[in-house]
């Protein structure tokens, strides 16, 4: 999967976790950009972008993340 | 993963559409819970279910009615993470005909919550808690090899549940669901685990059985996880990874599966277990099409790879039956080609006797689903219909959608496994009643709530805000007259049969008094369920010629409406004298005492049991019932005066 592609399909995540109708994902969005963006929304979040790529990220993967970039990163790397 | 399991793929799949059509609910005015209930009958994702929630939401705080969900009010207790899973299990109440309204209180805080009586569960009177705990949530010590530590270890975790319980039980009168504990999924040793006692495993196996004799026949109510787990995997089912990044109990594939579960269980407390399973049969309970393959050529035999796959349908439609649920069938088929394998196949296991409705003729089953409630005397939201026709389940579902019809997959020996999976007979102790009484005089535990709600029958009947409707037969009506008239058996006077035609020529007769009644009250539309035909006698007298009634309405005084209305149309008639007749045949023994209970007065009595029964116009005043009264479409008094 190309950066668009992946880009494009976390916008749909995104939308749909935070039901919200159009989401601008940049590299540099983070939890403290979004309202609702708090520890559960992030677990939801998480769950949702595995489910779609059909990917596992380790926990300390998870837990290295600090933005939608590093997230891209990591789909980049298994997908 | 087990898909039919994680998936819930008893039922269809969400339409492509389906946030659009939430979307579309949410911004109507209401009451919402029809088109809720029809968007949370597909098999939704965590995403989806979580939607559908916040529309409830929503919609409560709009102060928008959910009618016709039924309220209820469920305390979550639990030591893990359940945030995900609250709305999961509002939008699964509502698959099921509750308006959930879920009490969450701060993370880990269960017994705290339980034992202090101003605590915010204690405090909101819930209908029930749910003590969603896992087998982290007790006070476990490995003893291995200590039978006696092991057993205190048992009984240690026992107290603990039964102090929780005592504290709700003192401050409210929840229900309390316990459920049982999925064991991890890691042995110390292996096979030994289960023998040797106080290993975690032998220690969990003897707590569930031990809760389980706790629970049962108390009132209380438990909500097996651990079959549940076991059913889907124990390795599915708890994920240790998910547990370490957030405190959940088990997978997150996993629930929208377990907000089922505590869904069936809800609605099994409010009464909403169905009590009839309806087959078809070519190609469901045996292979192949019996009016083209014949007695020779459909598959039922033992052995026969096919066969065994619906052998197991009957399997299980037998052992339901056992437990008291209703069996019907429903086939288009002519009626003598569709019971030969019940009366004649040596491999059958359902036989006729088995089937309390056999309908097996060329109308769509929608209609017969329907005249089958009807001779049950129990409502659509009853039945379950088991077809492997798609397009039979789809025209179903679309004019019936208050039957349940399960999807099924292409390869029938999953058949029975996807019926029983779908936990639409789901019992608690609460409702034994209810399954013993499967019989013809079910009635709905809905109106049995109300009715101890309400104290005292008068002000039941008045709480049910009725509305009866009174018509002369008409076109419009006609259809459904002719089915009552040629269905009804119990509530049925004379049981005189008449055709469509008949029927048209009698409501076109002017000397004729014909009635179509309809009742309406706060559960829904009961649609038409009473038809009186009245033919002129001797001078002055009118005979009830046929008077049947839906005994979905039994016990709310229609027919002393009914007689209200009649008498008011004999009187504008200058008739002084009402005539009618009991013709008792083997189905009908429950209107023996239907005329003397509305003041008319035995003039005979033959050796057959037939009765002849009259009432004088003059000075009748039958007791009515707190009803509206509608009275349309008859011509005016004076036109109704007949020779």
């Amino acid at each position: 999967m190309d950066e668009p592609q992946i880009y494009a399909r976390l916008a749909q995540i995104f939308e749909d976790v935070f039901d919200e109708d159009a989401m601008n994902i940049t590299p540099e969005l983070s939890a403290k950009d979004v309202d609702g963006w708090d520890s559960l929304t992030h677990i939801r979040l998480i769950l949702a972008i595995e489910k779609a790529f059909k990917i596992k990220f380790s926990t300390s993967e998870i837990g290295k993340l600090q933005n939608v970039g590093d997230l891209v990163t990591l789909i980049q790397a298994r997908a | 993963m087990n898909r039919l399991f994680s998936e819930l793929q008893w039922l269809p799949r969400a339409p492509e559409a389906f946030s659009l059509a939430l979307k579309t609910v949410a911004n109507s005015a209401g009451p919402l819970g029809r088109e809720l209930q029809a968007l949370a009958l597909h098999g939704l994702d965590l995403n989806q279910l979580t939607k559908l929630a916040k529309v409830i939401a929503m919609a409560r705080s709009d102060g928008k009615s959910l009618d016709p969900l039924v309220p209820f009010r469920l305390a979550v207790l639990s030591n893990s993470t359940i945030d995900l899973t609250v709305p999961a299990l509002v939008a699964s109440a509502a698959r099921h005909g509750i308006a959930l309204e879920v009490v969450q209180p701060p993370y880990d805080q269960v017994a705290q919550e339980a034992l202090t009586p101003g605590s915010m569960v204690n405090a909101s009177m819930p209908d029930a808690v749910l003590f969603a705990l896992d087998y982290r949530a007790l006070p476990l010590k490995l003893s291995l090899g200590n039978a006696e530590a092991a057993s205190a270890t048992v009984q240690g975790a026992i107290g603990y549940l039964q102090a929780l319980r005592n504290g709700i039980k003192s401050n409210s009168r929840a229900v309390c669901i316990f459920q049982s504990f999925a064991p991890p999924v890691e042995p110390l040793f292996g096979s030994l685990d289960r023998a040797l006692p106080g290993t975690l495993r032998s220690i969990v196996d003897a707590i569930n059985r031990e809760l389980a004799a706790m629970v049962f026949g108390s009132g209380d109510v438990l909500l097996d996880v651990a079959s549940l787990a076991e059913i889907v995997g124990l390795a599915d089912w708890h994920d240790t990874q998910l547990w370490n990044l957030g405190k959940f109990s088990f997978s997150d594939e996993l629930i929208p599966l377990y907000s089922d579960h505590v869904a069936r269980t809800v609605a099994a407390l409010r009464g909403k277990s169905r009590k009839a399973l309806i087959l078809d049969l070519d190609n469901t309970v045996w292979g192949g099409v019996i009016g083209d393959d014949g007695m020779e050529g459909i598959q039922i035999a033992q052995g026969d790879a096919r066969g065994e796959a619906y052998r197991a349908v009957q399997r299980m439609a037998l052992d339901l039956r056992q437990r008291g649920i209703v069996l019907a069938v429903s086939s288009k088929n002519t009626d003598e080609v569709a019971r030969e394998p019940f009366e004649k196949h040596p491999e059958m296991l359902l036989k006729l006797d088995h089937i309390a409705v056999f309908q097996a003729n060329w109308n769509d089953k929608a209609t017969n689903i329907q005249a089958i409630a009807e001779e049950l005397c129990l409502g659509l939201d009853a039945m379950v219909f088991l077809d492997d026709s798609p397009v039979e389940r789809g025209l179903v579902r679309r004019l019936l959608p208050q039957v349940a019809v399960p999807e099924l997959p292409e390869e029938p020996a999953w058949y029975a496994r996807t019926l029983a999976a779908a936990g639409y007979f789901e019992a608690v102790t609460f409702a034994n009643e209810d399954l013993q009484r499967a019989g013809f005089y079910l009635d709905n535990a809905r109106r049995a709530n109300l009715q101890k709600q309400a104290g005292g029958v008068d002000a039941y009947l008045a709480s049910l805000d009725m509305t009866i409707t009174f018509q002369p037969f008409d076109a419009t009506g006609r259809a459904r007259i002719v089915q009552l008239i040629n269905k009804s058996n119990q509530y049925n006077l004379t049981t005189r049969r008449y055709t469509d035609p008949e029927v048209t020529a009698v409501g076109n007769n002017p000397e004729v008094f014909t009635l179509q009644v309809r009742l309406a009250d706060i559960f829904g539309d009961n649609g038409m369920i009473s038809v009186v035909i009245c033919r002129p006698g001797e001078p002055g007298v009118w005979e009830i010629d046929t008077w049947l009634m839906s005994c979905r309405v039994l016990g709310r005084k229609v027919e002393h409406m009914v007689l209200r209305e009649v008498l008011e149309h004999a009187r504008h008639a200058g008739i002084h004298k009402l005539s009618g007749t009991y013709i008792p045949t083997d189905r009908n023994k429950l209107v023996i005492d239907h005329y003397p209970r509305l003041g008319f007065t035995k003039v005979v009595e033959e050796e057959s049991g037939l009765t002849r029964w009259e009432l004088p116009v003059e000075g009748a005043e039958p007791e009515g019932a707190p009803m509206k009264i509608v009275s349309k479409g008859f011509r005016t008094p004076k036109e109704m005066l007949t020779a």
